[in-house]
């Protein structure tokens, strides 16, 4: 039972809105790690069969207009992705991926223009705060973390009494190193779980780093996580 | 019915954009003491009667036009006449 043929690739597609610009790199980072991670346009109604997981990719999706992930949210896909969410399949938002996440009321909170209001795009040093969910088993010998961000809008917000409560449910998975918040972000959260713990959202980009070329492989500590998780619910439906 | 709709970051919460207008401002030499800064919708909807058209615009706002979370609204209606 415990014993899964790492062969397995799991379904983990990668969902493409216009202006979206980081699912190459997502799909290719999957891949990369042992998943199969088609693109699926916006305007579908259905995930492919088998899926696994979804994985929400960074970008502009609609160019940002009104607020970063607002419109999105209303994708016909969106429809799919959340009923998928609420039966417990897992769920990644990475930056626009996450605030569309956040639009969806799907993950708690808000992102908001960062506090400099310039975009950032730098390495950031990262703590990881929970080892034992879907998206950052393999960070338990490992949980300082060097990941990309590239952003405008990454400020997360939430009044301070559903901070107390998220970090009470262990939701608050990612946060900012010491003097490392590149957008004022509340509690220096990069990343936040929903309560049942299947869909997770951050700001920082792991796709970006998961070749020694670029500078770090951390990233792939929390993709292959998901695709380790994937692959154990796969592996458990055949 | 013509409609416009305000969308303001709600008191309390953090306004960079203001803070960089407010200090764009000041330093212009105008006496200001605080900016803040919102977004302003203009409707057009097809619907006559006041307060259909208000009940639907706020459902417009809950769903779309506003981040309750973050943000206040409030809703001018703007009769043909």
């Amino acid at each position: 039972m415990t014993s899964v043929a790492t062969d397995l690739r799991p379904r983990i597609p990668v969902v493409v809105f216009p202006g979206s610009n980081d699912d190459r790199d997502a799909q290719l980072a999957l891949e990369h790690l042992g998943a199969e991670a088609p693109l699926v346009w916006h305007t579908e109604t259905a995930l492919p069969a088998d899926t696994a997981a979804v994985v929400l990719p960074g970008g502009f999706s609609y160019g940002d207009y009104l607020r970063c992930g607002a419109i999105a949210r209303f994708s016909p896909i969106m429809r799919s992705v959340i009923r998928f969410a609420a039966d417990g399949g897992l769920v990644l938002g990475i930056c626009n991926g996450f605030q569309i996440l956040t639009e969806a009321q799907l993950l708690p909170g808000t992102l908001r223009p960062n506090a400099s209001l310039t975009f950032v795009c730098r390495d950031v040093g990262l703590e990881v705060e929970h080892t034992d969910t879907p998206f950052t088993t393999r960070c338990a010998d490992r949980r300082t973390l060097t990941i990309p961000v590239k952003h405008g809008d990454g400020c997360w917000f939430a009044e301070p009494a559903l901070i107390d409560e998220l970090e009470a449910n262990g939701q608050i998975l990612l946060r900012y190193a010491p003097g490392e918040n590149p957008n004022g972000a509340a509690a220096d959260v990069a990343g936040v779980s929903n309560e049942s713990g299947n869909v997770f959202g951050l700001m920082p980009h792991p796709e970006h780093a998961v070749d020694p070329l670029l500078g770090s492989t951390d990233g792939a500590l929390i993709l292959g996580s998901l695709v380790d998780a994937a692959r154990l619910s796969t592996a458990a439906l055949v | 019915m013509k409609a416009t709709v305000l969308v303001r970051p709600k008191a309390g919460i953090l306004d960079p954009q203001g803070q960089a207008v407010e200090s764009s401002l000041q330093h212009l030499g105008f006496p200001v003491t605080e900016a803040r800064v919102g977004r302003l919708v203009e409707l057009e909807v097809e619907i006559d009667d006041a307060s259909e058209a208000r009940s639907e615009i706020e459902r417009m706002c809950e769903q779309l036009l506003a981040n309750p979370l973050i943000e206040s609204y409030e809703i001018e209606l703007h009769d043909a006449a």
